[in-house]
């Protein structure tokens, strides 16, 4: 299977990464060819094999629900790009 | 006082033979002098550190004996350290400076560690050469014997962090490994480096990469040394659901165990395409040392090993594209405007991210998207399910395994660099021990005919680092590997 140019759009709009047209097709090309290097992975039988989602081999931990840290405004802000008040600031979404 | 261990240093600190500031002193002298060359630090906290020298020495002076006080270390800079720049090697985290300090380097900061500053490292850990730094390649320290001209990578991801403990600018160094990104440089760089058990350090306040995958461990000059670390970073974190609440064994006491009576596996499948003979030869040599000091060693077979990297490099994408969506210009690092929101996104991540993050990214949004979901993602779930199972097998039979740590010594700056797949062969060896979550070390073995560094890999069970301490100590001991890098060949 190849990647086609329409398809390499739509990735990088999902990820929300502009792609300078120019560029295109050698990242098509690039992406193309690792995934051709992954389909390696149809050789293996895998019916039946239930599926691992991660490496911790052991049931992981619950804690209370409670509210433990929090109520400094200027720490989490300090690094925003823009902010107005206690809140981050973007340009305007709706008219 | 440079070339000494973390375990003579701190000798000499509790005899008084010289206080933390000096120590901490003579290693921002040598960094002073190297950094320009190597390119090991992105930020250099010289009036911190001798802060907490000095902060070290009076805690010395009231008779603590915390396991690291006064131990001039480098982080990695992927760990958050409160009100220092952390910048994941990327544009994109630039101007960001976090409001709180990682549990790993929190708990290193508990026990008197002295943090030099913030090692160079591939762009948010994605790469082996560490070429993809946004503040510029890292130089190993390391020169061929018959070419002196050529620029050696560190390997990578945690590149900065071994050139700088090789060259002698640091003690030692944390690390983080999600496909072999301790191992692989500590091999290129002539160190030892550990990746524990997926769990046994917290990984909160470490910037994401693969969260299934990532885990904390130190780069040192002995495995001793990154006993000592290991033991300071790693024990439970309520902040990390998938940090394990167990107690943290006395790892320095693990190196003295030696191997009499155990099982050694000799995996079948670890010998790559075009591996030089003397890696082969050197790994036949590790296997003859532990036989001769009481081991007994065991052929197993471990069949899925040829899909790890196919499976990593499905896996380790797609956690990464949903753990970088955070980067979008609105709430810290860089942003770059646009007409509108969305436009302020594409435009910050095209900026921010260099091109294997882009690549990665782009890689893991298609493997999630409808459609492909099942043939890659979940397909590669199942066969990660299918890596563990071939370690688990084998465990069943053997104590650890050693393997080659990496099927090449350290290359030149820009090689490999023509085709992303060529680069991602060189974590062939350690992947697969990510994929199971198990741990994995590599200790300094020999040199090649070029003068290089040589790692051999030991794997261990879950949570079974004493073993894996055991045996890399005991060839380490019988490799006797003294050599070290000719620093006068680093003239700037």
């Amino acid at each position: 299977m190849s990647l086609d140019p329409a398809t390499v759009r739509r990735i990088a709009s999902l990820a929300r990464i502009h792609v300078d047209p120019t560029q295109a097709e050698a990242l098509r090309h690039e992406l193309d060819s690792i995934l051709g290097w992954i389909e390696q992975l149809n050789e293996v039988e895998v019916e039946g094999v239930a599926p691992l989602t991660g490496a911790a081999q052991m049931a992981l931990k619950m804690r209370e629900d409670v509210v433990d840290d929090g109520g400094y405004p200027e720490r989490v802000l300090a690094n925003a790009p823009d902010r107005a008040g206690n809140f981050f600031a973007v340009p305007k979404v709706v008219e | 006082m440079l070339d000494l261990t973390i375990a003579r240093a701190r000798e000499g600190l509790r005899s008084r033979a010289f206080s933390a500031r000096d120590l901490t002193e003579a290693h921002l002298g040598a960094v002073r002098t190297l950094n320009p060359v190597l390119n090991a630090y992105i930020t250099v906290t010289d009036e911190l550190a001798l802060q907490q020298a000095d902060a070290a020495d009076a805690r010395i002076a009231r008779g603590d004996e915390a396991p690291l006080l006064g131990i001039p270390l480098a982080v990695k800079d992927l760990f958050c350290t409160q009100g220092v720049r952390t910048t994941a090697g990327s544009a994109i985290l630039g101007p960001f400076v976090p409001p709180y300090e990682s549990t790993v380097t929190a708990n290193l900061l508990r026990d008197g560690a002295v943090f030099l500053g913030k090692a160079n490292m591939d762009e948010f850990a994605m790469g082996s050469s560490n070429m993809t730094s946004a503040y510029g390649p890292v130089a190993s320290p390391w020169k061929r014997r018959q070419d002196r001209a050529a620029v050696l990578v560190p390997g990578g991801s945690s590149g900065g962090s071994a050139a700088a403990v090789a060259a002698r600018i640091a003690l030692g160094a944390t690390g983080t490994d999600t496909g072999g990104s301790i191992r692989q440089p500590a091999s290129f760089s002539g160190i030892a480096g550990i990746k524990p058990t997926y769990g046994r350090c917290s990984r909160w306040g470490i910037v994401a990469f693969a969260s299934s995958l990532d885990q904390a461990g130190p780069l040192a000059r002995t495995v001793e040394d990154c006993a000592i670390m290991l033991g300071s970073m790693a024990g439970h974190d309520p902040k990390d659901s998938t940090s394990a609440d167990r107690p943290v064994p006395d790892y320095v006491a693990a190196c003295r165990r030696g191997v009499a009576g155990l099982r050694i596996g000799v995996p079948r499948e670890y010998r790559a395409d075009g591996m030089p003979g003397e890696i082969e030869a050197l790994w036949q040599q590790g296997l003859a040392w532990l036989r001769e000091a009481g081991a007994e060693i065991v052929d197993v077979s471990l069949p899925h090993t040829k899909y790890g990297l196919a499976t990593y490099y499905i896996v380790a994408p797609a956690e990464a594209s949903s753990n970088l969506a955070r980067y979008d210009g609105v709430r810290f690092g860089l942003r770059e405007d646009g007409a509108d929101l969305r436009e302020l996104y594409e435009r910050t991540r095209a900026k921010g991210f260099g091109a294997e993050v882009r690549r990665r990214v782009l890689i893991g949004t298609y493997v999630l998207s409808a459609g492909y979901y099942d043939a890659y993602y979940l397909r590669a779930q199942k066969v990660r399910a299918l890596i563990l199972r071939d370690f688990t097998e084998a465990f069943r039979h053997v104590d650890a395994l050693v393997t080659p740590t990496a099927p090449s010594a350290a290359f030149a700056q820009g090689e490999n660099m023509d085709d992303p797949v060529k680069m991602y062969l060189n974590d062939v060896f350690t992947v697969p021990a990510s994929m199971a979550g198990v741990p994995g070390m590599s200790v300094p073995a020999g040199l090649d005919a070029n003068g290089l560094p040589l790692g051999l890999q030991v794997i261990g069970r879950p949570f079974d680092e004493e073993t894996v301490f055991a045996v890399s100590a005991a060839i380490e001991a019988a490799a006797g590997f003294d050599a070290k890098p000719d620093l006068s060949l680093l003239a700037a």
